[in-house]
């Protein structure tokens, strides 16, 4: 692996020193680092799929400070990157400002949102969150041996917040009587790399009852799935498939495609279309994973009432809501 | 053990502990495979080369002066502020509610009441921990970390459920209306010349300096400041001599906390122009090391704060045009932190055994 970033870095850096200006693509991980087997660590593998199937290079940056956003979003522009694809909402404020300033660079804002009518060239990628957390949650109360069913945090954000309360609309559905536990893991951005608060919160919501735990906590998640398997109680990892991290313990992942999001703009390059991508149940942008490694977990009856129920989303039938359009939740109280 | 002359005091050894660090850090390149010279030629470019660059540089250098500063005006009084990042953070949370408050005419006077709202609210969030230090001999080390975490969340707390427009799905809050933005120096005729393209360093920049002329003024030039100075020297001293600890200890603290509060003009109100989470970006806690390798002195605090902003702007740069990984970012700047403040005697000593070897050997050829 280091191996390969070496390359790839000795790649990036020969095709910068030889000043070329081609339309090679760049990525802009969030803040909390490319590798948190999580968000950003997905983005990286749907631009490394990219890069090996295609035989390109792309240029990457790892985010330090607020400050260096619009800095690095303009130098790569000019460096004639495109496209240029972000992770993370905090990219967007950045994006709306330098884009007017580069009409020929597409940008791609992954979780974020930009006006669309005005900045043209720029993509907005939005995951309906609250949708595959919803089938996570009704597999939960149904896994669920206690009644009771919780949620591990990283901070206390708007968009983890929109998991938790997909999770908890999941959960009551298919258990009307469940009781949901919600905790967030810190108040600093350390929240996204904290395992051991994460096991500390896990051990805390079993003895409350819980026994299924829904981990949304970037690297902190992998303290709660530990925690889980070694207290013998079920766990549900997010945005990769994690399953295989505890076999027989990781009840499933709720899925979160951000690796397609990159790899289909980095595949579209310069020619981006910028219409507007809302990637949900409907268009596999996100779902629950289902290996061999939770196929005794999850039983025929289960995924018959999961499987039922992701139907109606897709059709329209049942609508999850979405606690970002209004800050509330109908199933929880943060 | 022979003194050091002043002059090698205050520049040699800042100078030989910057060299320590630089070496270090080209060995460690030169470990994971990478060139030093390239680095260091990337880093001096991108920070200095170029208004453009300067203009990033100027910008994290005038954070660090007000925190520089901040930790400074409560080291003289014998109190380590460690809470700077806090106070900074609640100064972000005065400066949004003072600029959204009103419809603000025109950026002169919004700046002058967001400093206002910046201080007070950094100086409140100092008080409690003084307080306590003053009254209770709770240690203030320990309540201004505490106070960082109430901080963070209490920030938390505001952007997500109070100041945070409803369907924003960034936990910031909203933008400040046009008559609270600050004018960058590429708006300020005159700097225009110099600054063609924006830069984030703005108008800040000379509160900051003329916050640091204050300051030496204040420790050096008043009644208050001898005050200060004599009670962090011996406080038993101190009282003997008629000073109250109790006001003199919650004085110190509630300068100190806003100049930490009042950083946050620069980057709220100058730079990101809303309130975002994490704003101060641990500018509280470089505070501390520019203090220390500023010799505790604002003019020193100057100098070192420049030099931290150009490792933050080489820093960017590095991430920019080389595969040098984040981490080894943070490692330099450890670097240079570990040799100016902490093994700072160590540099010291070397040098006074040498200058004691060179005035042996002039007295022994006088003798």
């Amino acid at each position: 692996m280091t191996m390969m970033k070496h390359l790839l870095g000795a790649a990036g850096a020969l095709a910068l020193t030889a000043g070329v200006a081609s339309a090679e693509p760049a990525l802009i991980y969030d803040l909390g680092g490319k590798f948190d087997k999580s968000f950003n660590e997905a983005a990286y593998n749907g631009a490394e799929r990219w890069a090996k199937e295609t035989g390109g290079s792309y240029k990457e940056i790892e985010m330090q400070n607020e400050a260096q956003r619009e800095q690095a979003l303009r130098r790569l522009a000019e460096a004639g990157s495109n496209p240029i694809v972000t992770t993370g909402f905090g990219m967007s404020d950045p994006i709306a400002t330098v884009s007017k300033d580069f009409p020929d660079t597409k940008f791609v804002t992954i979780d974020g949102w930009v006006d669309p009518a005005e900045h043209p060239n720029v993509l907005t990628i939005g995951f309906a969150e609250h949708e595959g957390s919803y089938l996570v949650g009704m597999m939960a109360a149904l896994a669920s041996k206690t009644g009771t069913v919780s949620f591990v945090g990283g901070m206390d954000i708007p968009l983890i917040r929109n998991f938790a309360c997909g999770y908890a609309q999941g959960a009551v559905a298919a258990n009307p009587d469940i009781k949901f536990i919600s905790n967030m893991t810190g108040t600093t951005p350390a929240a996204w790399n904290d395992p051991v608060k994460g096991s500390e919160l896990a051990k805390a919501q079993k003895s409350q009852g819980s026994d299924v735990i829904f981990a949304a906590a970037g690297g902190t998640g992998l303290g709660v799935l530990q925690a889980a398997a070694d207290e013998g109680i079920l766990s549900i990892g997010v945005d990769s498939n994690q399953n295989h991290l505890h076999p027989g313990s990781v009840l499933t992942s709720m899925l979160k495609r951000v690796d397609v999001a990159v790899y289909n703009s980095m595949t579209q390059g310069a020619e981006l279309d910028t219409t507007m991508q809302a990637l949900n149940l409907a268009s596999d942008g996100v779902g629950y994973a289902m290996d061999e490694n939770n196929a005794e977990l999850v039983t025929a009856e289960m995924q018959a009432a999961v499987d039922a129920a992701a139907e109606k989303i897709k059709s329209g039938e049942l609508v999850v809501h979405d606690y970002r359009t209004d800050d509330t939740c109908p199933a929880a109280t943060f | 053990m022979d003194r050091l002359p002043r002059w090698a005091d205050l520049t040699l050894v800042p100078l030989v502990s910057l060299l320590f660090a630089a070496v270090i850090s080209a060995l460690v390149l030169l470990v994971i495979g990478q060139s030093p010279v390239e680095a260091f030629k990337v880093m001096v470019d991108g920070a200095l080369g170029s208004p453009y660059g300067w203009g990033y540089t100027l910008y994290y250098a005038t954070s660090f002066i007000f925190t520089g500063l901040a930790v400074t005006v409560a080291f003289h009084a014998g109190l380590f502020n460690i809470g700077g990042e806090g106070q900074a953070q609640l100064g972000g949370l005065g400066v949004a509610l003072v600029c959204l408050s009103l419809p603000w005419p025109h950026w002169t006077v919004a700046l002058i009441a967001a400093t206002a709202g910046a201080a007070l609210f950094g100086a409140a969030w100092a008080a409690i921990p003084a307080y306590l230090q003053a009254k209770r001999g709770s240690h203030i080390v320990i309540t201004t970390i505490m106070f960082n975490y109430i901080a963070a969340a209490l920030l938390v707390y505001m952007l997500v459920d109070v100041l945070k427009p409803v369907g924003q799905a960034d936990p910031a809050s909203a933008r400040f209306p046009v008559g609270a933005q600050l004018p960058a120096l590429n708006d300020i005729p005159g700097f225009n010349l110099i600054f063609e393209r924006p830069v984030p360093a703005n108008v800040t920049l000379l509160i900051a300096l003329a916050m640091a002329v204050v300051v030496w003024a204040l420790l050096w030039r008043t009644r208050l400041g001898y005050q200060i100075r004599a009670f962090g020297k011996s406080e038993a001293a101190a009282k003997y001599a008629g000073i109250n600890p109790v006001r003199i200890t919650i004085i110190a603290m509630l300068i100190s906390g806003g100049l930490a509060g009042m950083m946050s003009i620069n980057n709220v109100m100058g730079e990101a122009e809303r309130l975002l989470q994490n704003s101060s970006e641990g500018a509280g806690f470089i505070g501390i090391a520019v203090a220390l390798m500023g010799r505790n002195h604002p003019f020193g605090v100057v100098l070192a704060a420049l030099l931290f902003g150009f490792l933050y702007q080489g820093g960017a740069e590095l991430g920019l045009w080389t595969s040098i990984p984040i981490e080894m970012r943070i490692v330099v700047q450890g670097l240079v932190i570990l040799f100016t403040g902490a093994l700072d005697m160590m540099v010291r000593m070397i040098l006074e055994r040498a200058f004691g070897l060179v005035r042996s050997a002039k007295a022994m050829r006088a003798a």
